[in-house]
């Protein structure tokens, strides 16, 4: 496939998280003013960053005037899944692929984009693929926190409560289509899905953050998986 | 009172690097079968984690969200493509939230 058609591809993928991102970001928008910030201020922040859990803990850190450092370690615990979500990712890049495209890549891991991207059909995802989700996702992103910085109420409360659905649907359309081929992969879905609700109504558990669920969780039930149901490969049998 | 764009560059630049350092740094295919399976399972339980019970807060009302992931659920089961299970989940919400 030439790469316009690959871009063109992740494109189409990416609307809707284009989608999910300008509701998200537009509520990011309302409450960063609502905490102090300038409309340019809070544009910049979403241009730069390109996470969701990150930048609303980020305003709390801001309007509490915490030190640098508390800001920084705030960012490095909440985003430390994309450090999982990129390792992962870079297992199904070409080794050969150059430097520039896995830095520029990069910037673009968020928890939709690596979705969408790791749900590419073939064993190496190409380069202009996860452009062309990105090119769909970060103005989206950025856009939303426009509206939702200049003014808070362009959308109606109903349009924004649906969107607010359509990065969770995307995450359905991901993770549950290859369970009907694979009952491991349907158990490890409902295994953490449970696990989740049960850190968010456990008392103690629930205390901890979005974040470090999700870094606690997926280490303990994908190192499980791996270890009682390894994956076979094609290139097995040269081991 | 800090500087809000030293905060600002301090985040962007955390961010950045949590995600660009395993992209830069690990560049062979990894060989360990467990780490392969590790990696593999990896995006179904971060994505399953932060989707459930996270959407049943996403909407106005619990119901119309309970709603959507079931539906959600079902199409996806079913082979759904990503716009379309997105799409049926964003119309739940909202055609139940016209009832309620």
């Amino acid at each position: 496939m030439s790469n316009f058609k690959l871009f063109k591809s992740g494109f189409k993928n990416g609307i809707p998280i284009f989608l999910g991102y300008l509701a998200v970001a537009f509520t990011f928008g309302i409450s960063a003013r609502e905490s102090g910030l300038s409309s340019w201020q809070a544009i910049l922040i979403s241009a730069t960053n390109l996470t969701s859990a990150g930048q609303f803990a980020a305003l709390g850190v801001i309007a509490a005037s915490s030190s640098y450092i508390e800001m920084a370690l705030t960012q490095l615990v909440i985003n430390l899944r994309y450090c999982l979500m990129s390792s992962s990712l870079t297992q199904r890049f070409d080794p050969k692929m150059k430097a520039f495209h896995r830095y520029i890549i990069a910037f673009g891991v968020t928890d939709e984009n690596f979705g969408v991207a790791s749900a590419y059909p073939h064993e190496n995802v190409p380069p202009a693929y996860c452009y062309g989700i990105m090119a769909a996702a970060i103005p989206g992103w950025v856009s939303g926190t426009a509206l939702g910085a200049l003014s808070g109420d362009i959308l109606p409360a109903s349009i924004l409560s649906a969107l607010g659905v359509a990065l969770y649907g995307m995450f359905i359309a991901i993770i549950v289509p290859p369970t009907r081929a694979n009952k491991t992969l349907l158990g490890i879905v409902g295994i953490s899905m449970l696990s989740s609700l049960a850190f968010a109504v456990t008392p103690v558990l629930k205390e901890i953050s979005d974040g470090f669920r999700v870094i606690i969780l997926t280490i303990v039930i994908a190192g499980a998986a791996a270890y009682f149901f390894p994956v076979k490969e094609e290139g097995e049998q040269n081991e | 009172m800090n500087n809000t764009y030293i905060y600002i560059l301090i985040m962007a630049l955390v961010t950045y690097l949590i995600r660009m350092l395993p992209l830069a740094l690990i560049r062979k295919k990894i060989t360990n079968r467990f780490f392969r399976s590790f990696l593999y399972y990896v995006p179904f339980v971060t994505l399953a984690v932060m989707t459930f019970p996270a959407i049943l807060t996403a909407t106005e009302s619990v119901w119309s969200a309970a709603a959507a992931f079931a539906v959600a659920m079902i199409v996806a089961y079913g082979g759904g493509s990503l716009p379309i299970v997105a799409t049926i989940a964003c119309a739940i919400v909202f055609i139940v939230e016209i009832f309620i």
